[in-house]
């Protein structure tokens, strides 16, 4: 059978998709450090973009995945899912308090470095976009084999997000860019 | 670390993120060339939500606006099962719909069609499939609406869907139309899609089996995620 074509999320998904908040991960039972991530939705002339939704899917504290495929003998933290969905506001800003995710195995007996899997969905997009969130302050960036796939600086530096302190909490701040000079990498897998 | 992947999403059933038809995914649409990733255990893996997600009522949208009154229009049953390509059932999925009044408005601020909003009707469902990946909903018929896409554009009756499947990169938002729909063929979010078989593929089939008598026109509606691919590869990591 052939998959069922992609479409536009359209313009009013927020009455299907955002009525809940779904962009809080972490509660006060769940381990490891908090975050937020923050960042905008631009276009291709850098116009913020209001009518976007970025979802995110990640890994515990200890580097495991709360799915029955992720056979690491890491434990679950029964109160992490890993999920969380967040429209952008009318300024085109989307954010998730979450925690940062442990390493997770890449290809090859490769370590992947802590990484947020993103899917980017939008009025205009007629596909949805997966690009990965990696962070600024991690050391394991430089051995990362997707960020290694990568061949410009200039394209890679899209994928990572700089920390920054806000009221002394950490934030990670990722810009998507559609289209553009400083497109953010999105992946086909 | 075995690592048995899905299958690469399929170009030819999946529009371009660039679409001349579709304005607004002019300025939108990522232009450079996507980059190749073999998928991990970060893309194999992904959100599976439990019975918790969805309350009885979410499955009736002419009843579930949280009002006592129940939505003018024409009342309809959509069916359909969840399938990934090799026709297994994706059972357990969550599923969500969105879509406009009978009428043609949505119940969202942005709209500002002269039509008029019902108030027993929100126009949002969500439902898990079951073990055989069949989901069901009651509704009405959305009405068509216009839009500022291009002179006099219209787009026809349409119902918003929204799946996970299993993994991270079985996620598919979607959208299916209804029969006979005039405007169909001059839909350029429909037309996006690069075959003929893949639009025919989003528009439903009236289901006579569905229709239930002296009350709702039945639809049927399945979907098709992407399969697992058969050969698991090594993937070793700590």
């Amino acid at each position: 059978m052939k998959q069922t074509p992609s479409q536009t999320v359209g313009p009013f998904y927020s009455l299907g998709l955002t009525q809940k908040r779904m962009n809080v991960l972490a509660s006060d039972a769940t381990l490891g450090e908090r975050i937020r991530i923050e960042g905008y939705v631009f276009d291709g002339d850098g116009q913020a973009v209001p009518d976007a939704m970025v979802e995110i899917w990640q890994a515990n504290a200890y580097g495991r995945y709360n799915h029955p495929d992720d056979k690491q003998e890491k434990p679950l933290d029964p109160s992490f899912l890993g999920w969380g969905r967040s429209g952008t506001d009318k300024m085109g800003v989307f954010s998730f308090e979450t925690i940062k995710p442990g390493s997770v195995p890449g290809p090859d007996e490769s370590v992947q470095a802590p990484h947020i899997n993103v899917t980017v969905f939008a009025r205009g997009m007629l596909v949805h976009a997966y690009t990965r969130i990696y962070f600024g302050d991690e050391p394991g960036n430089a051995t990362d084999p997707v960020l290694s796939s990568i061949k410009t600086k200039v394209r890679r530096q899209t994928l990572i997000a700089a920390r920054e302190e806000k009221n002394g909490k950490p934030v990670y701040r990722f810009d998507i860019r559609l289209q553009g000079e400083n497109e953010t990498v999105f992946f086909d897998m | 670390m075995k690592i048995q992947g899905y299958n690469p999403r399929d170009w030819k059933s999946h529009p371009p993120y660039h679409f001349e038809g579709y304005a607004s995914s002019m300025k939108r649409a990522p232009l450079k060339r996507l980059a190749k990733m073999k998928q991990t255990l970060s893309e194999i893996t992904g959100p599976l939500f439990g019975p918790e997600a969805v309350q009885p009522r979410d499955t009736d949208l002419t009843r579930n606006a949280g009002t006592d009154g129940e939505a003018m229009g024409e009342r309809v049953i959509i069916v359909g099962r969840v399938l990934d390509e090799d026709e297994r059932p994706v059972p357990n999925t969550f599923i969500e719909i969105w879509q406009a009044n009978a009428a043609g408005r949505y119940h969202h601020e942005v709209d500002q069609h002269r039509a008029p909003l019902d108030p027993n009707f929100i126009g949002a469902g969500r439902c898990m499939s079951n073990e055989k990946g069949e989901y069901r909903f009651l509704t009405v018929k959305p009405g068509p609406y216009p839009w500022l896409n291009h002179p006099n554009a219209w787009r026809p009756s349409h119902i918003h869907l929204s799946l996970f499947g299993p993994s991270f990169v079985t996620r598919l938002v979607t959208q299916f139309f209804f029969p006979g729909d005039p405007l169909i063929p001059m839909d350029p979010i429909l037309n996006s899609v690069p075959s003929k078989s893949g639009r025919q593929r989003l528009i439903a089939s009236y289901a006579h089996d569905v229709t239930e008598p002296e009350w709702a026109l039945g639809y049927r509606f399945d979907i098709v995620l992407r399969g697992r691919q058969q050969t698991p590869f090594e993937s070793d990591g700590r």
